[in-house]
C-alpha cells in the first residue's frame, strides 16, 4: 500500500502539515514507513485557487492508496474520491506516528470533506 | 471617452463621485455600474430599467464514453477547472473562466460547453443619463466575465463612467482595463493610503493615467497628499466631511443635490480629465 502524507518537511520524522493542498511537501511511504518519494509542493502553496485539486492529481498520478492529512476541502475530496484514494483526516504529529496509527486502525477515514472551500 | 472610478479601500465615495459626475454630464453621460457583487449606483440615480439580459459562461461538460484520458484538457487549464484523475475526468464549473481551450484542444471531441448562469446585465435611463449595471447571481463568485458583459454596452459616443468594485483584484482590473482615465477616490487616513498605494501599483502597469479625489478631506492626516505629490498624481478634487452630504446620502440624494455648489466642481473635473488625457470633453470626438 502506498501512503501519501502532507508534510512540513521531507523525511518520515517530519511533522504533518494539516493543510492538504497547500502543504509544502507531500511525502509518500509504504506500509512499513519506508520513504518512497518526497514531493516538493511549493508551487501549490501560493496557488490562487485549485491547490487541493492539483495536489489530489499529484498523488493520484502516483497510484497512492491512502492519504493522511488534517483537513480536506470539497474540490480536493471530489477529486480524490474519483481517483479511488482513501482520505485519512485529523492527523498530526510526525509522519512515522501517523503511519503507526494506520497499522493500529486508529485513523478516521473521511466520507465527506472536512473543510470549507477557499475563495 | 471612458473614465473608471476606483478606490482601493471600500466606502471611500466611488459611487458618490461617479453618480454626480454622470449627473452633471446629463445626456452626454453613460454610467456603467461594474461593482456587480453589490451595484449601488441605482440607489442614487433611480433609473428606469428597460432591458434585462442573462449572462452565461460556457463551461466544460465531458463525455467519458469518448474520452481517451489523454490529459490535454487538464494541461491547458490554468485554474484546475478540468482535471483528468484516475480513470476519469472531473470538471469544476465554479473554477472555470470560460476560455474554451479544453473543448478546442480535445482530440476526441469529448468536451462540449454548457452554459453556467453568472447573473444579469440591466440597461435603462436615469433621467437623461444612460444606465447600465451588472448583478451577479447570488452564490456566484466569478465576477470578471459579467463585468466584461457590462462593459460590452459601452457606447463610444458617450462619456462612459465605470463605477468599479473596491480592492485591487481581478474585478477591479477587468473594470479599469481599456479606460482612458482612472479617478481614484480615497480618504486621508492610513487605511485609505494603504489601499490607494496597492490599487495605484496595480493600475499603473496598465498604463492608464490616474487622478485622485480625496473624500472626507478634512479628517485624517497629510500622508495621502504627500503620496500624490511624490508619485506625481494630480489631486483633482477634495470633498469635505460634511453633515449635509451624509444626510443627503442617507436619503439617497446625489452629492450635487445635497451640495448644489459642487455641480460646478464636477463640471470642472470633467474638463480637467479631458485636458489631462488630451481629449476634448465637448463635441463629436468625445
Amino acid at each position: 500500500m502506498k501512503i501519501a502524507v502532507t508534510s512540513t518537511g521531507k523525511t518520515i520524522e517530519s511533522v504533518i502539515d494539516p493543510r492538504f493542498g497547500r502543504a509544502p511537501f507531500i511525502v509518500i511511504v509504504d506500509d512499513d514507513c519506508n520513504l518512497i518519494e518526497a514531493i516538493d509542493n511549493s508551487k501549490n502553496v501560493n496557488a490562487f485557487r485549485g491547490a487541493g485539486i492539483q495536489a489530489a492529481k499529484t498523488i493520484a498520478d502516483r497510484k497512492v492508496d491512502l492519504l493522511l492529512t488534517g483537513r480536506c476541502g470539497p474540490n480536493a475530496f471530489t477529486a480524490l474520491e474519483a481517483a479511488g484514494v482513501k482520505v485519512g483526516i485529523e492527523q498530526s504529529g510526525t509522519i512515522r506516528e501517523a503511519v503507526e496509527r494506520v497499522k493500529r486502525n486508529e485513523v478516521p477515514l473521511a466520507d465527506k470533506p472536512n473543510a470549507e472551500a477557499h475563495w | 471617452m471612458i473614465v473608471a472610478v476606483a478606490s482601493g479601500k471600500g466606502g471611500t465615495g466611488k459611487t458618490t463621485v461617479a453618480t454626480s459626475l454622470a449627473s452633471v454630464l446629463g445626456d452626454r453621460a453613460q454610467i456603467l455600474d461594474c461593482d456587480v457583487e453589490e451595484p449601488n449606483c441605482h440607489i442614487l440615480l433611480k433609473p428606469t430599467i428597460l432591458t434585462t439580459d442573462t449572462v452565461n459562461l460556457p463551461v466544460p461538460s465531458v463525455d467519458l464514453e469518448k474520452c481517451s484520458l489523454c490529459g490535454k484538457c487538464g494541461e491547458v487549464c490554468q485554474f484546475s477547472a478540468i482535471v483528468p484523475i484516475g480513470k476519469t475526468v472531473i470538471a469544476f464549473p465554479e473554477l472555470c473562466h470560460g476560455c474554451g481551450a479544453c473543448s478546442m484542444l480535445c482530440p476526441e471531441e469529448a468536451i462540449h460547453e454548457v452554459p453556467r448562469n453568472l447573473g444579469v446585465v440591466e440597461t435603462g435611463m436615469a433621467g437623461p443619463v444612460e444606465f447600465v449595471q451588472g448583478r451577479i447571481r447570488i452564490g456566484e463568485a466569478m465576477a470578471p466575465p459579467l463585468i466584461r458583459a457590462v462593459k460590452a454596452r459601452i457606447r463610444n459616443n458617450k462619456f462612459a463612467i465605470l463605477d468599479a468594485p473596491p480592492g485591487a483584484s481581478c474585478p477591479v482590473i477587468t473594470t479599469v482595463k481599456g479606460s482612458d482615465f482612472v479617478i481614484m477616490v480615497t480618504e486621508p487616513t492610513p487605511f485609505g493610503l494603504n489601499d490607494l498605494e496597492i490599487a495605484v501599483e496595480a493600475i499603473k502597469d496598465l498604463g492608464i493615467p490616474i487622478g485622485v479625489v480625496i473624500n472626507r478631506s478634512d479628517i485624517g492626516d497629510s500622508a495621502v497628499r504627500d503620496f500624490c505629490r511624490n508619485r506625481g498624481l494630480p489631486l483633482l478634487m477634495e470633498i469635505p466631511h460634511h453633515r449635509r452630504i451624509a444626510e443627503g446620502y442617507a436619503k439617497g440624494a446625489l452629492l450635487i443635490e445635497s451640495m448644489p455648489e459642487y455641480a460646478d466642481k464636477f463640471k470642472k473635473l470633467t474638463d480637467d480629465i479631458s485636458m489631462i488625457i488630451g481629449i476634448p470633453s465637448k463635441g463629436s470626438s468625445l
